[in-house]
């Protein structure tokens, strides 16, 4: 890229040329008040205006989000004009905004409330009248609050890039203006999937998890026998809420901190993951060996069964019938652990902490129980995990590293641990079939070739001299071109792996919100590096654990033992596996 | 989507087809629909998203922008009283209010018998002739409140038969 010459503040300084004024700042070391610079490329229209500044040769004050740099162009970001238009800007903004922060579960984390900050914008400048509000908190995943909307179309533009679906979109004109599914209506009675993508770029309260703390709460108050279990990519990513380096495995103080909030029994997804492959490999194997429908695609994320079901109810034969990891650790936590224990499943509640607003609409499915006993009670995300630990008072960063219970489904491999990345299912599940086919573990333990961030990749496999031929989506958008192929008859796959989000589980719906702003210690390419940093985190612990595969995990072979048989048989089928059912989108 | 008979999804689909070739056809789709049946609700916007790949709630968004296109079925006679400043200045409130009062129904709405809708618009660009109706896109110039009775009243006249 071509250097030019600006200055900044009256300072020179050597910029790309191309960027705009906010971007070549933000090299320069200074932060311009924006509701968009920390979501890349995600807004472009310029109507906020809370980024305006004075540059030469531009008519009036200009927003740095789009206005390009110019060689010899003199910015000035301090000029009285410019702070009072900016500040203005951000309180015209708060006119139209319900202004409860203190009620609101994204202080802390609210980019509004940061420009307001810094901008010294007052509360209560313009008062008149207000946007009626819509208030929708009908699914079990998102709440939907427009007093808090500030209508820049993150959320929508998110929507559009990781899943080409659009569920929201912007509504009416002028004052009446809307973000949401069209007709406004509940996001329950449209296609949206449920993953979260636009809760996680909601600069505002706007899009938010819908809470299940009290749930919890009110469970071990009641004295319940409350058992949690941690997903993996959730271990990737905590530490992220109490100012750890973006990257950072939290596992152990994960564990210490559930410990001392008064659970009953701490357990790792990842023993579920590991039963999953076993279940899962072995329904791959039959159905490579007994002309089975395929290619075999995953099931283990929610929001990818909610797209299915809603657009591709053709080829849900084609959709592994294994319940996701949680679902099937809730399962056995509630037959085998309730029976070696000796507790009536009915007294316990089982709760999930995991990286997904969509798993809290999985577990309220019909077919998510077994003679009527829930398999999973509540689901936390990572970031409500996180408000548990700071609403106790526990110092995350003090913590020692303690290790999860052990009796009867603490351990673990580090073929569940990658479950949180995309390509982790795949290859997990490799490494499994590898063995069965062969009857030895593959040498390198790895499988390079389904690693990646990418949004659409393939492998070959050869196993055995049997080639497998595979491939790994996330984000709908991506896993449609593998669908559509599928729906044509030109698949030439016979494994598939789908996530609903971008990356995979670490960048879930339910992690921690990552911006620029509220990370003052990480590099200005943060946006592009955190999911990588994330996944580096999970495969780092795979490498770290001794046992690596599923099927050498020694308490899923005690369970199979003792309690389920083999895989796939008549009681792993009542326990951990499911069905499903094409959905109308606009169901009303 | 089981509201609309599969005739009338054929149509449907027979006008996004119109405009296949070209790289924004949302707009033309939604106007021909608009002119040919007077109002696109839901269910046809869901057809026309499965067509075109563009999503509901972006379609749902271009409707409820413009005026011009109704989520509703409209009158037989559609009455667009103008509103603009010129026409305002002139007097169009009077004569909008009068057109409400006669049909008995507010700026927006249907009659019940499905003979007319009023609508209230802005500026037109027929300043020149303030204040300004049009009925069906027939323009009735510098209009007077006496007017509206006798118009309405020719239009009833006419009834269904248009």
């Amino acid at each position: 890229m071509a250097k030019i010459n600006i200055k900044i503040e009256g300072v020179p300084y050597e910029v790309e040329a191309g960027q705009t004024i906010l971007e070549a700042a933000k090299a320069c070391g200074y932060e311009i008040p924006s509701l968009c610079a920390f979501n890349h490329g995600e807004c472009s229209n310029g109507s906020c205006r809370v980024c305006l500044v004075e540059a030469t040769g531009a008519r009036g004050l200009v927003a740095s989000c789009v206005y390009p740099v110019s060689e010899g162009m003199e910015i000035t970001i301090s000029s009285p004009k410019a702070v009072a238009a900016r500040r203005a800007s951000v309180e015209l903004l708060l006119s139209n905004h319900n202004q409860n922060c203190q009620q609101c579960d994204k202080n802390g984390k609210c980019e509004l409330l940061h420009v307001a900050t810094i901008t010294g914008a007052r509360e209560g400048k313009f008062q008149g009248s207000k946007t009626p509000t819509t208030y929708d908190d009908l699914t079990p995943s998102i709440v939907r609050d427009t007093s808090k909307c500030i209508l820049c179309g993150r959320c929508v533009a998110r929507c559009q890039n990781a899943h080409g679906m659009g569920i929201l979109g912007f509504e009416n004109r002028g004052f009446k203006t809307v973000v949401g599914p069209a007709e406004n209506r509940s996001m329950a009675n449209s296609p949206c999937i449920l993953c979260g993508q636009c809760v996680s770029v909601c600069p505002t309260g706007a899009l938010m998890e819908k809470s299940e703390i009290d749930k919890v709460d009110a469970a071990i108050a009641a004295g319940k026998h409350v058992v949690v279990q941690t997903a993996p990519a959730v271990r990737a990513a905590l530490g992220e809420e109490f100012g750890m380096p973006v990257g950072t495995a939290v596992t152990g103080k994960m564990v210490a901190a559930l410990k001392r909030l008064g659970f009953t029994k701490v357990y790792d997804t990842d023993f579920g993951a590991d039963l999953t492959i076993m279940e899962e490999g072995t329904e791959l194997l039959h159905r490579l060996q007994n002309g089975g429908v395929l290619p075999m695609i995953t099931s283990c994320s929610p929001g990818w069964v909610n797209y299915a079901e809603y657009n591709y109810g053709d080829l849900l034969p084609h959709l592994s019938t294994c319940k996701s990891p949680h679902q099937m650790q809730g399962a056995i936590i509630k037959s085998y652990y309730a029976e070696k224990n000796g507790i009536d499943p009915k007294d316990i509640f089982a709760v999930s902490i995991m990286p997904c607003t969509a798993k809290k609409f999985e577990k309220e499915r019909d077919v998510m129980e077994v003679n009527g006993i829930r398999d999973v009670d509540a689901v936390l995300t990572t970031r409500e995990l996180a408000k548990m630990i700071k609403r106790a008072g526990i110092r995350f960063d003090k913590l020692p590293d303690e290790d999860y219970d052990h009796d009867i489904m603490g351990d673990y491999t580090g073929a569940g641990v990658i479950f949180g990345v995309t390509g982790g299912v795949m290859e997990a599940a490799l490494r499994t079939v590898y063995y069965v086919l062969t009857g030895k573990e593959h040498d390198a333990i790895k499988f390079e070739a389904v690693r990646g961030l990418e949004g659409l990749r393939e492998a070959s496999i050869e196993i055995n001299g049997q080639t497998i031929n595979v491939a790994i989506a996330n984000g709908m958008k991506n896993a449609k071109v593998l669908l559509d192929e599928i729906r044509e008859g030109k698949s030439k796959y016979q494994f598939i792996e789908i996530m609903g989000c971008p990356g995979g589980c670490i960048n879930g719906g339910g992690q921690p919100i990552v911006r620029s702003c509220f990370l003052p210690n990480e590099d200005n390419d943060i946006l592009d590096t955190y999911r990588q940093k994330r996944a580096n985190a999970l495969y780092s612990e795979d490498e770290r654990q001794v046992l690596r595969q599923s099927h050498n995990n020694p308490q899923i072979q005690e369970l199979y033992k003792n309690f389920l048989g083999e895989p796939n048989s008549h009681k792993a089928h009542e326990l951990l596996h499911t069905t499903y059912a094409a959905r109308e989108g606009f169901n009303d | 989507m089981s509201h609309i008979s599969e005739n009338g999804v054929k149509k449907i689909c027979e006008i996004c087809d119109r405009y296949a070739n070209e790289n924004t056809p949302l707009m033309m789709i939604l106007s021909d629909i608009q002119n040919e049946y007077g109002y696109i609700p839901l269910d046809v916007q869901q057809i026309v998203s499965q067509k075109t790949g563009i999503s509901v709630a972006e379609i749902y968004g271009v409707v409820t922008f413009y005026s011009f296109f109704s989520l509703e079925p409209k009158g037989k006679y559609v009455i667009g009283c103008c509103l603009g400043t010129a026409c305002y200045v002139k007097g169009a409130q009077q004569i909008i209010d009068k057109f409400s009062e006669i049909i008995g129904i507010k700026p927006g709405q249907t009659s019940g018998d499905g003979l007319f809708t009023l609508d209230a618009l802005r500026c037109i660009g027929a300043c020149g002739i303030a204040p300004a109706v049009t009925i069906n896109g027939k323009v009735y110039p510098k209009m007077t409140v006496d007017q509206v009775s006798k118009i309405v009243d020719e239009y009833r006249a006419m009834g269904g038969a248009q």
